[in-house]
């Protein structure tokens, strides 16, 4: 196992693709030359070259078409999109072209990209900066959508990805691309579909992804000492298809949920998962599951405002807290 | 042209006539839901860009207006009109349509529905080949509309940043649905838009199929000879409205009189009756031959056919999962 940051796993899971198929490419602003805005793609310009580690133009719309056309010819390329927040700008191609090339061909084309980009909220960043958009792009056929919480994910589930013959949306976080963590030495990849039991418990489930199983971990080690609650973490490393029976077993253990997500609350990860809850387990419960999610504001500026906007383990550990009638 | 290919394209181009104006039939009888755009008018503009590529080899894709350009590339025309049926038996199994008529192994890439969609996508056609080293090239036939869109002029700057093997072929028809060139356009002449991205550009008239044919002799040379992308303008005009629901409110009668005596498929058979080739009688025998095609095969397949099983709703959204396991459930290595 090598102890490696987030970023370095990306940067691997690239390499050794890149090595083993010349048909693998990347693309995106500033990933070649420049290293990549966060170094997901260091050193790969001078190993494989301005064809296969493309600097593109600031043209979102068009760079992703091109690589979803390339595509269609067996080329597996892995998309950059520096910021979340740009992907706007390509989700015409990546929806429209890529998600459903498949199905109106009736199966002749498929589109075996790779989208990878940075969203959530890091420091004062403001309103066009700082968005987190996963529920923008879990509720689109033909699109897979997976978010890794660690480097041991962020490697495996990019290895999968270029594996895979669908699109693949990969949602990552600009504050954890330096978090470190444990990376198996050989060749792992890491499924892209189900969830993870983070942390074992039997009182509450608190449902977390990408930086939110941070939040859970943390607000489970604090209720466990401070208030005896025992609280399991489930890893929603996949958004898309979100893991029914994952989900479903848990709760039916726990009789209680919370769902943490950094986003803001309409139509998102968490009034999905309550949605499961009820389809798939409504009478395991013993009280309503809770969302702990941000305010529904643009992200404001001003440090104070941005940290009073985006909920933390504390919040966490206030939903359970109300859910045991304890707070 | 050769006496024989301008005879052969003949059939071609009555065969695409005939094609789309029994869809128009079929369309009033209920039996093609959804939208439906024809092509009658512009059939020189496919047939003489293609007479100059190598149709099945190069790489085509399009917008919604697209059965002839799948035609045209060797799909059977009973599948495409089975596809319009909604057929299992249709091109895209029933599950695309008129506007997503896809052929991969003719090389037909596929009819996109978001105007402008395709120009990325067939840059990266032509990045796929570059990197893959093959003698194809991508052809993506739009209409003068599509250029208002941003990913034309983003598509433009990268396929002559990295020299990439497509020609643009721009159908101009003079509208955007329904609104014309002049309401829409700051430049009616589309090539002259071109000449920022250092790309070479051409124009001309797109109803004569030996002009189309020979000025894109030149752009398929440009582009296979690996210098990087080409733009052909063919200025042309729809007969039709832009889709069944379109009462051509917004043109007059005497300009559409003005193209009709332009009728490509008529100055290509007027053209071989002067030389010699054809007789108005031989030509009135296609025609008539045609429709007993279209009508004994092509009509008849695509009603004869089944449709397809709603428990097959699903198959086609994602890869097979059978072959995917390895990647879905972390078993791989």
């Amino acid at each position: 196992m090598a102890n490696i940051m987030y970023w370095e796993a990306i940067q691997r899971a690239h390499d050794e693709e890149m090595a083993r198929d010349p048909l693998v490419i990347c693309m995106g602003e500033d990933i070649g030359v420049a290293g990549g805005t966060y170094k997901a793609t260091k050193g790969l310009y001078e190993k494989y070259g301005p064809h296969r580690v493309m600097d593109t133009p600031i043209s979102e719309g068009g760079f992703t078409g091109l690589g979803i056309g390339a595509s269609f010819l067996g080329v597996r390329p892995v998309i950059e999109i520096m910021s979340v927040n740009f992907a706007w700008l390509a989700m015409d191609q990546m929806f429209n072209s890529a998600a459903k090339v498949r199905y109106m061909s009736g199966g002749q084309l498929t589109a075996p990209c790779v989208f990878r980009s940075a969203g959530g909220a890091a420091h004062q960043l403001g309103a066009q900066h700082s968005a987190r958009m996963e529920k923008v792009f879990m509720g689109i056929a033909g699109l897979r959508v997976v978010t890794p919480s660690n480097p041991r994910q962020a490697y495996g589930l990019l290895k999968s990805a270029i594996r895979s013959d669908d699109p693949v949306f990969i949602n990552e976080h600009e504050l954890m691309y330096n978090m470190k963590g444990e990376v198996p030495d050989g060749e792992y990849f890491h499924p892209l579909e189900g969830s993870e039991v983070t942390r074992s418990g039997t009182d509450v489930t608190l449902f977390g992804y990408n930086i939110s199983v941070h939040w859970c971990l943390k607000a489970a080690e604090i209720l466990d000492k401070q208030y005896g609650i025992s609280a399991e973490v489930i890893d929603l490393y996949s958004l898309s298809p979100l893991d029914r029976a994952g989900i479903k077993r848990s709760v039916s253990k726990t009789h209680r949920a919370v769902i943490a997500e950094e986003d803001e609350a309409p139509v998102g990860v968490g009034s999905e998962v309550i949605a499961i809850i009820n389809e798939e387990c409504f009478f395991e419960l013993d009280a309503a599951p809770v969302r702990v999610h941000s305010a529904l504001v643009p992200q404001p500026y001003n440090h104070t405002l941005e940290k009073a906007a985006i909920p933390d383990h504390e919040d966490v550990v206030k939903a359970v807290l109300k859910l045991f009638g304890k707070a | 042209m050769k006496i024989e290919d301008k005879k052969r394209v003949l059939r071609e181009m009555v065969l695409h006539r005939r094609f789309e104006e029994r869809c128009y039939q079929a369309y009033i009888e209920r039996k093609i839901g959804g939208f439906l755009h024809l092509y009658p008018g512009q059939e020189a503009c496919c047939n003489g860009v293609m007479e100059a590529a190598r149709p099945g080899h190069d790489y085509v894709i399009t917008g919604y207006r697209d059965h002839v350009h799948a035609i045209k590339c060797g799909a059977d025309p009973k599948e495409v009109m089975a596809e319009l049926y909604g057929k299992e038996t249709g091109s895209s199994k029933g599950r695309g349509g008129s506007m997503h008529i896809f052929d991969t192994d003719k090389r037909f890439m596929g009819g996109y529905a978001l105007v402008g969609g395709p120009f990325p996508l067939a840059a990266g056609i032509a990045k796929a080949i570059q990197l893959k080293g093959g003698d194809e090239i991508a052809i993506c036939f739009l209409g003068d509309a599509a250029n208002n869109q941003g990913v034309f002029h983003e598509t433009l700057n990268m396929a002559a940043l990295w020299k990439l093997p497509v020609l643009f072929v721009c159908e101009n028809n003079l509208y955007g649905i329904g609104t014309s060139i002049e309401r829409s356009t700051a430049v009616i002449h589309q090539h002259k838009r071109v000449a920022g991205y250092n790309i070479p550009a051409d124009e001309c008239d797109g109803q004569d199929i030996e002009v189309v044919y020979e000025h894109a002799r030149k752009a398929v040379d440009h582009v296979r000879s690996g210098n990087g992308p080409y733009f052909l303008e063919l200025m042309t005009y729809r007969y039709r409205g832009h889709s069944m629901s379109d009462s051509r409110g917004y043109r007059s009668r005497e300009e559409e009189e003005l193209w009709k005596q332009r009728d490509p498929i008529f100055i290509l058979r007027d053209r071989l009756i002067k030389e010699g080739a054809l007789t108005m009688e031989a030509f009135e025998a296609l025609e008539k031959e045609t429709d007993a095609y279209i009508e004994n095969e092509v009509i008849k397949f695509s009603e004869e056919s089944p449709e397809p099983r709603v428990e097959d709703r699903e198959k086609y959204v994602f890869a097979d999962r059978e072959t995917q396991l390895p990647w879905l459930t972390g078993k791989a290595a």
